[in-house]
């Protein structure tokens, strides 16, 4: 990568950033002055549509990197996956962040989103799904907030923070597995409706699979990415060890994706060519078996662009699986297609260009990625000492007896 | 007052399509913008009449004994009253459209194009129910296809239609059993897939496909938060442990190799 070309390049970039909030402000306007059919395509046969299948299903999905890293480092003590905690955790409180800001656009009321908190329906699975998002959301920020804690040299607030850990991470594992199945549980009550090729009793359970996995695509698909926008990365061994473990989880997935056919009687209906049956190849062949192959050889795992090919690979089949289940099985029942508006498009856009946006800022101001952030002290920011420190970090060890 | 569950039976062989009944809810609701036909329901139509080979039939909320909307919709805004509708209270609803999505016979439609929208549907004229009145499109059929009463009676109603004339009906009352039961049945000279209560969806409730799941999560919660608090206990205190050892192991070799040391020099 030159210097010359960045400057450049990042311009370029940052005239699309600005180009998709100027759009974003335009549309946001218009949908919430003229109500939702006047910005999308969804209607009474798809009353739900891009933001439900992609902005909600996927967004809480590729945000699922934050329960598994922290369950790995805090509770199954795989201090190795350490440097992953902050930007995993960082990926998560944004993506929730989204999420909730595209509920805000897709919900007819967004006004009354506060009203499961007092009218409750513990029947309805969105009733849950709602308290897990409002749940989850703060305790990713209570384990975001240690990083903005440590910025601004907080260092009472650190330490209290860093108390709070370890229930933290297990109340986060506990509420994402809840939210991440519940999401597949959602679809459980209409069979007449979602086509026999996605609807199976574990859909609760292949979400929840298919989200861990995708979890750790994103892992190596940011450091990636953040590598290239602002030369902060993490170690190739670390990211090859995660590649390992996901192609181990891939190999779990489409056993169990292909149980379930088998166990649904559908296998026979996954061969027959007709547009589920393409759809659902295109989702489970290049997008899960080929990166299962791929990762599962260690020369693939230890070349970076072949790692982070293969990590886009399984992010891409987790969308074109969540969009299959949200809008493709529901096309043979209702008739017809659904094909996204360009505002609803717009509007999609505009929020993950929000994220990208709110991702550079964090991962340049706060200590995200913390080796770099030492070798950067010297730039103007000037943190207190305690900010670098590890050591509030590092679980504290038990006093070993001298003699 | 009763709170005897009630239901509508409409008899698609005595119906004469004279659109009496959609006129009524058109008025009733407050839909009078001069359509009369109406063939697809609508946020301003809550029912519908359609003809199929000389017959018409009727198209409303199946007012389901277990709806799925109501067990779908996070915030209670659709509820199943004792007496038989299935009610909305936009005051509540936040717009989620779960219950268009869930409603296994499509039937709730949405204000797409209200900046305050609601879910629209047959409400079974509840206001007048409440008070022990009967349905405007009941009270406004002439030819007794469109029924209200206690549902025990209208069931069996219909089923002594069919039996007094077997030529006339197709032998089956559609929303008896289907889906746990409806609160609006259907009588028909044929089978009739346009009603919608295709085979694939049983005579199992639907909404008991999501509790079965939902049931077991405070349980699962409960016992997952315990099971990764004593597993994370345990694996740290075996890490901690196989730590301690270690040292311990070296310590010793150290001292042993300084006592090695002590013994020479004697």
């Amino acid at each position: 990568m030159t210097t010359a070309a960045r400057p450049l390049r990042l311009s370029v970039w940052r005239g699309v950033f600005y180009a998709l909030m100027a759009l974003g402000i335009v549309l946001t306007y218009i949908r919430f002055t003229q109500g939702l059919g006047a910005v999308s395509n969804m209607s009474d046969r798809y009353p739900w549509g891009l933001w439900i299948g992609f902005d909600l299903l996927c967004g809480v999905g590729l945000a699922a990197g934050g329960f598994v890293v922290t369950a790995a480092v805090y509770i199954f003590d795989l201090e190795r996956f350490k440097p992953i905690v902050r930007p995993a955790i960082l990926t998560a409180f944004l993506g929730y962040l989204l999420v909730c800001l595209a509920l805000v656009f897709d919900l007819g009321r967004p006004w009354n989103i506060w009203h499961p908190l007092i009218m409750w329906n513990p029947q309805s699975v969105m009733f849950e799904v709602a308290w897990c998002v409002m749940l989850y959301s703060t305790v990713l920020t209570l384990e975001f907030s240690g990083m903005v804690f440590e910025r601004l040299g907080w260092t009472k607030l650190v330490r209290y923070q860093h108390a709070l850990t370890f229930p933290l991470v297990i109340v986060g594992v506990v509420l994402s597995t809840l939210h991440q199945s519940s999401l597949g549980t959602v679809y459980l009550i209409v069979p007449g409706k979602l086509h026999a090729l996605w609807y199976t009793p574990l859909l609760p359970v292949i979400f929840f699979v298919s989200a861990v996995t995708v979890g750790l695509a994103m892992v190596i698909v940011e450091s990636r990415l953040s590598s290239r926008a602002l030369g902060r990365q993490l170690e190739m061994p670390l990211l090859s060890s995660v590649g390992h473990i996901l192609s181990g989880l891939l190999i779990l997935l489409v056993g169990l994706r292909f149980f379930d056919f088998w166990n649904c009687g559908q296998l026979a209906t996954l061969f027959d060519f007709s547009y589920e049956s393409r759809l659902a190849l295109l989702e489970l062949g290049p997008l899960l078996i080929l990166p299962m192959f791929l990762l599962a050889s260690p020369r693939v795992r230890n070349n970076t662009r072949w790692l982070y090919g293969a990590a886009l690979l399984v992010v891409a089949g987790f969308i074109v699986n969540r969009l299959n289940v949200a809008i493709t099985a529901f096309e043979s029942a209702t008739g017809g297609h659904y094909v996204p508006s360009f505002a609803e498009v717009g509007i999609t856009l505009f929020i993950v260009a929000l994220g990208f946006g709110a991702f550079t800022l964090a991962a340049k101001h706060l200590p995200v990625y913390p080796d770099e952030e030492k070798e950067e002290a010297s730039s103007a920011v000037v943190t207190p000492p305690t900010a670098h420190a590890e050591a509030p970090n590092q679980r504290r060890r038990i006093a070993i007896p001298t003699s | 007052m009763s709170k005897r569950p009630m239901a509508i039976l409409f008899d698609m062989t005595v119906c004469a399509g004279c659109n009496a009944c959609v006129e009524a809810c058109r008025e009733g609701h407050g839909f009078s913008d001069g359509k009369d036909e109406i063939h697809e329901l609508a946020a301003d139509a809550y029912c519908s009449l359609n003809e199929k080979e000389d017959y018409s039939y009727r198209n409303l909320c199946r007012h389901c004994i277990a709806p799925s909307c109501a067990s779908v919709c996070p915030v209670g805004a659709l509820e199943k009253r004792p007496e038989g509708p299935v009610s909305y209270d936009a005051g509540k609803c936040m717009g989620c459209r779960y219950c268009v999505t869930a409603c296994p016979f499509s039937i709730p439609r949405y204000e797409w194009d209200n900046p305050i929208p609601a879910v629209r549907k047959c409400d079974m004229c509840w206001d007048h129910v409440e008070q022990g009145g009967i349905p405007r499109c009941a009270e406004a059929c002439r030819y007794d296809a469109t029924l209200f009463g206690p549902r025990d009676e209208m069931l069996a109603e219909a089923w002594s239609r069919i039996e007094e004339d077997p030529d006339e009906y197709y032998a089956h009352v559609y929303g008896e059993h289907e889906v746990g039961g409806t609160s609006v049945l259907f009588l028909t000279p044929f089978p009739l897939e346009e009603l919608g209560f295709q085979k694939r969806l049983g005579n199992e409730s639907l909404p008991r496909l999501t509790w079965d799941v939902l049931d077991k999560i405070p349980g699962f919660a409960v016992t997952a938060a315990a099971g990764l608090m004593a597993l994370g206990w345990i694996i740290r205190r075996r890490d901690e442990v196989g730590e301690l050892e270690a040292r311990i192991r070296t310590d010793r070799v150290t001292a042993n190799s300084k006592e090695v040391r002590h013994d020479d020099r004697r």
